[in-house]
Formats: C-alpha cells, structure tokens, sequence
C-alpha cells in the first residue's frame, strides 16, 4: 500500500501544472495553426500566409527582426560576458556591481524602450549633452526615418542595456559552476589573465554560452515593445505585426500567420538548441 | 608591497567596472530626471542634466490622467492573482521534482523546459480568440490565467532548486518523530523555504507587472499599466510616456533589489 501511494504522488503533486499548461500553452499553440491555416469553414488553406507575404510590411518585417537578431545578440553576449568574468574576479566590492548590473533585470522592454526614448530624442538628453559639449550645433534626429542606420542603432543599444544583465546572470551562474582547480592549474603553468579566459574559461563556459545565445535568439524573435517605443512602425517586425494584424486591423487569422512564422523560428532555435546542447555537455565533462 | 603592476591591474580592473555600472545607471537617473520635471523642461533646448527643474507635475499628470490609476489597480490584481496561482499550482510539482525518482520525470522536465520557451507573442491571439467565446476576454482573470502560465515552468524549476536545497534527512527524521509526510512537509520543509519562495514570489510579481504583449492583445478596456501605456505610446505627450516609463520601473527594481542575493541561485537553476 505504501509503495502505491508514493508512485501515485508526484504525478498527483504535477497534474495541476500538467493540465494547466495543456490548456494555456500546448492548445492555443495548435489553435494558432488552425487560425492560421484555416478557412472559416475549416478548410486548409494558405490565403491567409500569401495575404500575410503580400503585405507591405512583411519583408521589412522579416527582415529587421533577422537584422536586430544579428547584432543584438552577439552585442549582449559579449557585453554581459565582461560583467561576467569582472565580477567573478572577485575583486573588492564586486557584489556591488554586481548587484547594479543585474537591476535591468527589472526592466521590461516597453519601459527600457522608453527610457531610450529620452536620450535619443530629439531635445533628449543625448543631443543635449552633445550640443552643450560643443559637438553639435542643432539637434541630431536619432528617431527619424532619414536617419534608418542610426534609428537601428538606438533599438541594438537599447535591447542591450536591458537584455545583458539576464546573459550575466545566466555566464555568471555557469561561471560559478567551473571547478577552481582549473583556474588554479593555468595559473600554475604561468597563463596570463588573457590566455586563462581564451584558452580555459571560455571553452569550460561553453554550455552556458550556448544556453544564453539561445535563449536570447528565441526571444529576440519577440522584440516588440522596444521597437514600438523607439522607432513606431518606422521599423516593422515580425511580433509588432502579429500585434498590429490583431489590435489595429482586427485580423486574428493573419496575426495567427505571424504568430506562426515566430513559432517556427523558435523550433528551430529551440532544436538547434538541444542538439548544441548534448554535445558540449558531454565534452565538458561536468555538469 | 604590491607591485606596480598589480595596482596598474586593479586601476584597469575598476575602471572598466565603474564605466560598466555609469552605463547601467545613468539610463536610469536620466529617466527620473525625465519623469520628475515640468512639462516645459521636457521639451527644454538644452536639456540640464542636474534637477534643476525637479518638480512632481508630469508625474502628477500621468497620474491623474484617465485610465491609469485603474491601470496600475488591474496591474497589481492581476500580479497578485498569477503569484498566488501560479505559486499553489507549481510549487507541488517543483516540490515532487526535487524529491521523487519516477518514470517520465525526465521527459516533463524537459516538457517544462520547452514550454518556457513559447513565449507570449505566439499564444496570445489563439488564447484572445478562445477567451472571446469564455466570456474571459478584457476581463483580470483571462490576463492572470495567461501571466501564470507563463510563469508555471518557471516557478516549477525554481521551487525545485528550493526544494533540493532541504536535506531529507530532515524530513526523515520528522517523520521517525511521529509527524506523516504532510506534517513534515509543514513544519520542517516549509519554514527552511520561505525565504526562497518569496523571493520566487516577488520574482513572479515583476514578471506579470512587466508583461506587454499579452495584457495588451487580452484586454480592451481593462488594462494593466503597460497595455495602457503601449496603447497610448503613439498618442501621448513626451512627458505622459516618460512618466509611465519610469512608474512601471521604479516598484521593479526595487523588488529585484530586495531579493538580489537569490537572482544568480533561481537563474542558475532555470537555465540548467
């Protein structure tokens, strides 16, 4: 009797969250697909993804979210790698800055496109100080569509300073995991900082690495809010016109379309992912 | 004595630190700044970068406007509802991944792996869909039950890595003391966890408060902060945005501040 209760309870302490995420995740994601390839007599059918390709916005759309993906996560990675292998020096007050690094954590995108909105506009801080420095003689619009490099350049910078604090925290937790011996075995052969983190850390941070590039790749095909606080519709991208089909144009069937564009994106990713993932586990030899 | 070397070290070392942290920051000051001035400070030729203009008048505004002290009401309802659920709904499971050996174990795990990483963009429309003929659209409820699904896979690794931190030993020995299993559970486990679940907690009152694309896709009228926020972006004044901007970061980065020494821990465990 006592064996069949503790074989019944952990699937008996799983089954809400099972049931739950049933409902709320695995069947609106196939609902997607029939909004998406549904007539309303539900027929197959690919009207709803050549009205979606023919749409004006769909290849800026495509294009720009595969754009910000290139430059956006690269530029977290590396940024959120520094803070990461700073603070796990140790040096004397590095949970401080630890602690200051992580705060963006905090801060949606909507909101981080906002406080971006501040600097970069046109009387905003950053052509103040530029103009008061004697750099300028009047104001530089960041934010116009004559200005589309530097436009990109303002959402790159903005998604960075918020999205790097999650790559560190993600680095700094693999970091944490690296057996000292192997930081005290270069040492003992005379490698310099430099060599240690190219030729040790790095290889050892692989899994981690790949986790956070991941991770952000998949949700860079999210990037909505930011662009919509810097750039409006200046810049399209994929998840802004999911949202635009839907709130502004009342079309659930070809914002279901976008909907299923990223979902499929995000398989491959995620597929990507797992199998990147097996192997360097099992080459790092821990874990 | 050190050695000029090393100090040259540490100097490099610190700089680079203090030029990362200004980059953190100043986003931050430079929003407060924006956030507490006069409407004719915000749009101001050259901008001052000290709080000369410091004045409560475009916070007031944002504020006072239509929609938003509601907006904030719904926000922090629906950030309560999704803790409270989501934590009841998946503290269990995390509890029964932490102690349990069973089969399939390793195929739910990755299970909630995945499902973190459909986010809210594609399962949005379907659900605004379903929730239409459930009478749950515009309404707090359909956006808590989005919120806490979202948040589920999440609490369920977390409170697992909470839950393997208790040595069973402990709860063992309760149990050799007389106590069943629940009693165990409840007044050995649970003590030792409460530190850990409320910063789980807090972690999940900032992921729902932060939330857009849903809230904003799920509701019409009853909005939380950020959908009306987003809803107004292209319509409002410089200073109405700025405001709300740094409304909906200041409860944020407090939270994330208190519970800072559990961040590297729950994100350890989550991306494992």
């Amino acid at each position: 009797m006592r064996v069949r209760t503790e074989s019944i309870l952990p699937y008996s302490l799983l089954a809400p969250t099972l049931i739950f995420i049933t409902l709320l995740i695995v069947v609106p994601i196939f609902q997607a697909f029939l909004l998406a390839f549904q007539t309303a007599d539900g027929e197959f059918t690919l009207t709803q993804f050549e009205k979606m390709i023919a749409d004006t916005s769909f290849a800026d759309a495509l294009k720009f979210t595969f754009l910000l993906l290139i430059f956006i996560v690269p530029a977290q990675v590396v940024l959120a790698l520094v803070m990461a292998l700073l603070i796990h020096t140790r040096f004397k007050g590095h949970t401080f800055f630890l602690y200051i690094y992580a705060l963006p954590l905090a801060i949606s995108d909507l909101a981080a496109g906002i406080v971006w909105l501040a600097i970069f506009t046109e009387r905003g801080f950053l052509n103040s100080g530029l103009f008061q420095l004697g750099l300028l003689e009047r104001p530089f619009l960041f934010l116009s569509y004559q200005n589309l490099p530097a436009l990109f350049s303002t959402l790159i910078i903005a998604e960075s300073w918020r999205a790097t604090a999650i790559v560190m925290v993600i680095l700094l937790a693999g970091l944490q995991v690296i057996p000292r011996d192997y930081f005290e075995a270069a040492d003992v052969f005379g490698a310099n900082t430099l060599k240690r983190t190219l030729f040790v850390v790095l290889p050892l941070l692989r899994p981690s690495l790949q986790n956070a590039l991941i991770i952000r790749t998949i949700f860079a095909f999210q990037t909505f809010a930011v662009v919509l606080a810097l750039a409006g519709r200046v810049i399209p991208v994929l998840t802004g016109e999911a949202y635009n089909w839907y709130a502004l144009n009342r079309n659930a069937n070809i914002a279901a379309a976008y909907s299923t564009l990223v979902l499929i994106f995000t398989v491959i990713a995620t597929v990507v992912y797992f199998r990147l993932l097996r192997t360097s586990t099992a080459e790092a030899g821990f874990d | 004595m050190p050695s000029s070397r090393f100090i040259l070290n540490r100097i490099f070392l610190y700089a680079v630190a203090i030029a990362l942290a200004v980059w953190t920051l100043a986003p931050l000051y430079l929003i407060a700044l924006a956030a507490f001035s006069t409407k004719e400070a915000v749009f101001q030729w050259p901008k001052l970068f000290l709080p000369t203009a410091f004045s409560t008048e475009t916070m007031a505004f944002f504020v006072g406007s239509t929609g938003v002290l509601d907006s904030v009401k719904n926000s922090i309802i629906v950030a309560l509802v999704t803790v409270v659920a989501s934590l009841i709904l998946g503290a269990p499971g995390g509890y029964a991944l932490a102690r349990f050996r069973f089969r399939g174990k390793d195929a739910i795990q990755l299970g909630f792996l995945i499902s973190k990483m459909f986010p809210t963009a594609i399962l949005s429309v379907p659900l605004a869909i379903a929730f239409l003929q459930m009478d749950l659209y515009d309404t707090l409820w359909g956006v808590a039950l989005m919120h806490t699904a979202m948040a589920l896979p999440f609490v369920i690794i977390v409170t697992a890595g909470i839950f393997v931190g208790v040595p069973r030993d402990l709860e063992e020995a309760a149990q050799t003391l007389g106590c069943n299993r629940l009693q165990a559970f409840w007044r050995v486990v649970m003590p030792l966890t409460i530190p850990g679940l409320a910063a789980a907690a807090i972690f999940t009152f900032v992921l729902s408060w932060n939330e857009v694309f849903a809230a904003t896709i799920l509701t019409l009228r009853n909005r939380t902060l950020p959908a009306q926020v987003l809803s107004g972006l292209s319509g409002s004044p410089l200073y109405y945005r700025y405001a709300g901007g740094f409304f909906m970061i200041l409860p944020a980065v407090v939270f994330i501040f208190a519970i800072r020494k559990y961040l590297l821990n729950m994100w350890g465990n989550i991306v494992r």
